[in-house]
Parts: C-alpha cells; structure tokens; sequence
C-alpha cells in the first residue's frame, strides 16, 4: 500500500513527478538558455568585467567608481569603513562593488531558476496538454504539488549555492592583486547563500504558482512571475543610494520576510490547486 | 459488496459550468466485463461523465458507484483500479514513451521491481517496442495514441474508460485496437466504457449502447434493441445486375417499392449482383421471395437486416430535435 492510500505524502510519487519535470526542463532549450546564460552573466562575466574595467583603467577609473559608490561607503559602520579606508582606490572600489553591492544580485540567480521551472511545471503541463491524464491517476493534489515544487525549488537552491561559490572564488582570485586577499563579508555572504536564497527561491516560486493558476501559458506565467525580481532590484538600489546596508542583521530580517512571504504564496497556492479547479482549466 | 454488483451504477448525476447543464439527471448502469458504449454529438457530455465516474470532478447532484466505490470520497482508491484514454494522449512529447510510461507506473503504485516489465509488455503489446526509448515528439499520431493506450493498461486496471481510444490509428491498428478491446472483456473479464464517435466500432464491439444529448441519456440499449427501437425494418435482395430493373419493378407491382437499388460491384456486393432494399419487415419475406419467383428472377440472397447503428444514432438525434 502507497504512502498515498495511508494518507501521508507517497513519496515514490513526488519523487517520480519532480524527476519528470526536471527532464523536461533540461530537455527545453528556452527554459536551459536562460538557466545558464543569467548565473553566468551575473556571477563570472559582469564581475570579471568590472575587475578587468577597474584594473586596466588604472586610479582614474577607480576612483570614478568609488565615487559613484560613496553613499554606501558611508552608510557603513565605522569598523567596516575603516577596513576599506585601509585598501588603495581600486581595492576599495572592488570591495564595495563586488562585495556589497552585488551580493542581492546573487539572489536572482536563485529566484530566476524557481521561477522557470515552476512556469514550466505548472503553467507548462495545461499548454502541453499533459494535465489530465495525472488528474485521472491515483495521486494526491497535494502529492502533485509537492513534485512540482521540489522540482523548481531544489535546482534552484543547488544552482543558486553554486553560482555564489563560483561568484566567491572568482572574485577573490581575480580582485586579489587590488585587495590583497579575501574581501567578501562572511557576515553578510553566508546567510545571504544559505538562509536569504532559499527562502527567495521559494517565495519566487509561490508567486509562480500563483500566476501559473490564473494563466494558460509558459510564456505568460514567467513574464508575469518576473515581478518578484523587483524587490531584489529595490535592494541593489538601496544600497547604491546609501539608504540601506546590508548586515547580517538585514539578510536575517530579509530572509524571514521571504520564508513568510513563502509560507503565504505557498499556502494560498495550494488551497486552488486542487483536482477539481485544475480539471476545470483543461 | 458481491461480484454481481454492477461496475458503474450511477443515478441522477449532475453537473453544471456555470449555467450550462453538461450532465444532466444522468442514469447509468454497467454491468462487469461487459463493454458500453458512450455515443453523443461534439459537447453531448461524455468526457464529463468519464471525469465525474473517476471522480476527477464532483457532481452537484446525484450519486454514482464504480467498482464499489464512491468516486468522490474514494478516488485515489477508485482510481488505481481504473484506466483511462483521454481524449488527447496527455503525453509529454518531450520525453521518450518509456520516460512517459515510468511516470504512471510510479503514480499507480506498478511494484519497482516490476515495473520495467510492465512497460516492455504494454510497449510490446501496442506495438512500440522498437521505439519505447524515442522523444514521443517524433511518434507519429497513431503511435502517440498506442502509447496513450499502452499507458492506460500498464497497471492491469479492473475497468477502463476509452474516449475515442481509435482517434488517430490507421486501419490496421484500429481493428488490433478493437480486438484488445474485445479481449478485455470477453477474455479477461474486465469493464469497458467507450466513449467513441465511430459507430461502426460501437456496433462491433458493445454490449449495451447510450446515446447521449445535452448531457441526458436520449436513448439505452443492447444494439438489437436500439435498432428495434428506432431503426426501420428491412429486407436486402441480391439479385443478377441483369436482372435489377425487372426484379424493382416486379415488387413495385406487388406494392413493394424498392428504397434503393445498389448497381453491380458497388462494394461490398458480389461481381455481377445488384442488391435491392426495402422497407419491410422478416414477415413480408415469403412474399417478395414468391413475387420475385414469379417474375423469374434469380434470388441470390434475401435476408432481414436490422437497422445500423449508425441509422440508430440518426433517429435518435432526429426524434430529440423534433421533440
């Protein structure tokens, strides 16, 4: 007898869901290109290329780029501003850039892959006409939904702690002739990889499956999912301006507003998906 | 609950969209290992009653069994037990059929160890062994619906719902689908309810026979007692083609006016045979064989034949639009 039938969660089903539609996806050329182009920009090229912009354009360049990051280096605490006050302009610049600022863009990565995948997952099976025969087999809505949400929620929490690792050691290896070492914030990093990410990946993808309820298309419920990278956005800019820091007491808040955030989508997702509902879309 | 029991019995099922009636005080009764056929126009209901019987959606009216359980309260366990064709294959062309068949074997609980072979039988016994490891985006239409098919009985379901299960197969492929179908009641004792818009598979294949419309039953029966019901009697004569005109006006003169006259190798006839109809019953029989004797006509066959239910299906539609 399933896990189904004693009425728990039948885990030979969800696992079966999930790994189906993770072979779809990696068999979706317009869901794959973006899953590797976004990380790859976010976290390799654009920051090489400003190393390479800030190494090359000599003190001039620095101090062009520190300049336009002077509001953040002044909304930091003292001890910090002291530590960067002690690297030369081109170190310093690299360390504010590439150490503070882009730390909320490695969250897109995370929220981007959820967000794919998830469109595919439940937007996707109505366009591809797949939905109806899983409403007709013996599997649970709930166990349905779980399938699908691992399937986006954990290559995106692996992707996400992947490409921060790689942004990690890119980063200090090319900086390091500017920095003389070392320069990401273990404080604000750490809990931004394993606390802040996943719970954006998850927030991502209620929002997703929220969307996906209301439309009929891949294309729709991606577009209209995009929305969440706003605030990620609003972070960057905060902190461009000078109007936030983010602190290991920030990415904590952040991350519990994002698991609330989650829990909420989620639950609210899962209250219309139901077989009944879902078989009135086909 | 005894074996006896009926595999559907459903009474006053209801089901409305909105303002729209799409099933409506339906009354149902199928017997096990027998095969029931679901006819209706485009919209007539029958996908909706597959998806209440499976308890996919719920009814807001009326009570239904199947295999002895309540599809709305029981489903997922009602569901093991059943196997359904949809209408569209509902296949992922993304992956290969084998891929596609895991899945199901997964979500109706195939035992792992057996599962593999599972899918090389249902892969084997449609026909798609050669090509279980191939993306279904290269099957063609008639492989993509044996695949459906091949899904729908990987589990060894006691009842099958089968819509439009022939959609798409070439000739060949649709009669070894109907001799499956055969198989699976008179063979294995299983329960087949076929929804199917292709009344010469229906007459082939059914024991019981529901028209639908507008979501209501419009007429219920065994095939002979539908073609009792609605069809016309009617007697078929071949005759030598020679002798066609001369035999039509002989039975003319007899007050027994031909309804058509098929010409000489106009399929299915016999080279060199015209066949003539008419609208009378077995009883007038003797009385064409003697009329045509005594206008020297050679009778090469004379036999009553029962209305089609193609003919049926007609009438049936005509009497509810009239009414």
């Amino acid at each position: 007898m399933s896990g189904s039938a004693r009425g728990g969660v039948d885990l030979r089903a969800v696992r079966a869901l999930a790994r189906r539609d993770v072979q779809v996806v990696l068999r979706t050329r317009a869901v794959v290109l973006p899953l590797i182009l976004v990380p790859a920009l976010i976290q390799v090229i654009i920051p090489l290329a400003l190393i390479a912009l800030v190494r090359f354009a000599g003190d001039g360049g620095a101090l062009d780029l520190a300049g336009d990051l002077e509001p953040l280096l002044a909304a930091l605490p003292d001890g910090v501003r002291a530590d960067l006050d002690r690297l030369d302009p081109s170190g310093r610049a690299l360390a504010l850039a590439l150490g503070r600022l882009f730390a909320p863009l490695m969250l897109i990565v995370p929220l981007m892959v959820a967000s794919v995948i998830a469109a595919d997952a439940f937007a996707g099976e109505k366009e591809r006409g797949t939905l109806e025969a899983l409403l007709h087999a013996p599997v649970r809505a709930r166990d349905l939904f779980l399938g699908k949400l691992l399937a986006a929620w954990v290559p995106a929490v692996a992707v996400g702690l992947a490409g921060t690792a790689a942004y990690a050691v890119v980063v200090t290896v090319a900086a390091w002739p500017l920095t003389g070492g070392p320069f990401l914030p273990a404080s604000v990093w750490l809990p931004l990889a394993l606390f802040v990410g996943p719970a954006v990946a998850l927030a991502g993808l209620g929002a997703t499956v929220v969307v996906s309820a209301r439309v009929r298309t891949f294309q729709e419920a991606y577009q209209l999912g995009g929305i969440v990278v706003l605030p990620v956005v609003g972070l960057v800019v905060a902190q461009a301006t000078g109007a936030a820091v983010l602190d290991a007491r920030a990415m904590l808040w952040i991350g519990a507003a994002a698991w609330t955030a989650a829990a909420a989508l989620l639950a609210f997702g899962l209250r219309t998906f139901h077989r009944e509902r879902l078989a009135l879309d086909l | 609950m005894s074996e006896e029991a009926p595999a559907i019995h459903a009474r006053g099922l209801v089901r409305r969209f909105g303002d729209e009636v799409a099933v409506d005080r339906l009354a149902l009764r199928v017997a096990r290992g027998t095969i029931t056929a679901l006819l209706g126009h485009n919209g007539a209901g029958k996908t909706t009653v597959v998806r209440l019987l499976n308890g996919v959606l719920a009814a807001d009216a009326g009570e239904a069994t199947v295999l002895g359980l309540d599809p709305w309260r029981d489903g997922d366990a009602l569901r093991r037990r059943t196997g359904v064709s949809t209408e569209r294959p509902s296949l992922d062309p993304r992956l290969s059929g084998r891929a596609n068949l895991r899945l199901y074997a997964a979500l109706y609980g195939v035992p792992v160890v057996r599962e593999e072979a599972a899918i090389d039988g249902v892969l084997a016994r449609f026909g798609l062994a050669a090509r279980g490891d191939d993306r279904v985006a290269t099957f063609s239409r008639g492989m993509t619906q044996r695949l459906a098919l091949a899904r729908c009985a990987l589990h060894d379901p006691d009842l099958y719902f089968l819509d439009e299960p022939s959609a798409g197969l070439d000739p060949l492929a649709a009669r070894d689908l109907r001799a499956w179908i055969a198989d699976l009641a008179r063979v294995h004792g299983k329960t087949v309810l076929l929804c199917t818009h292709d009344l010469g598979e229906a007459q082939r294949l059914a024991d019981r026979v529901v028209v639908l419309r507008d979501g209501a039953v419009a007429a219920e029966g065994t095939p002979s007692e539908l073609a009792a019901r609605f069809g016309a009697d009617r007697l078929e004569i071949d005759v030598p083609a020679a002798q066609a005109q001369g035999a039509a006006r002989a039975l003319a003169e007899a007050d027994l006016p031909c309804t058509s006259v098929l010409e000489a190798d106009a399929s299915p006839l016999p080279v060199g045979a015209a066949r003539l109809r008419l609208n009378v019953g077995a009883d007038a029989a003797p009385r064409v064989a003697r009329t045509l004797v005594a206008a020297e006509v050679d009778l090469l066959r004379l036999e009553p034949v029962l209305a089609s239910l193609e003919e049926v299906y007609a009438a049936v539609y005509a009497r509810e639009r009239a009414a």
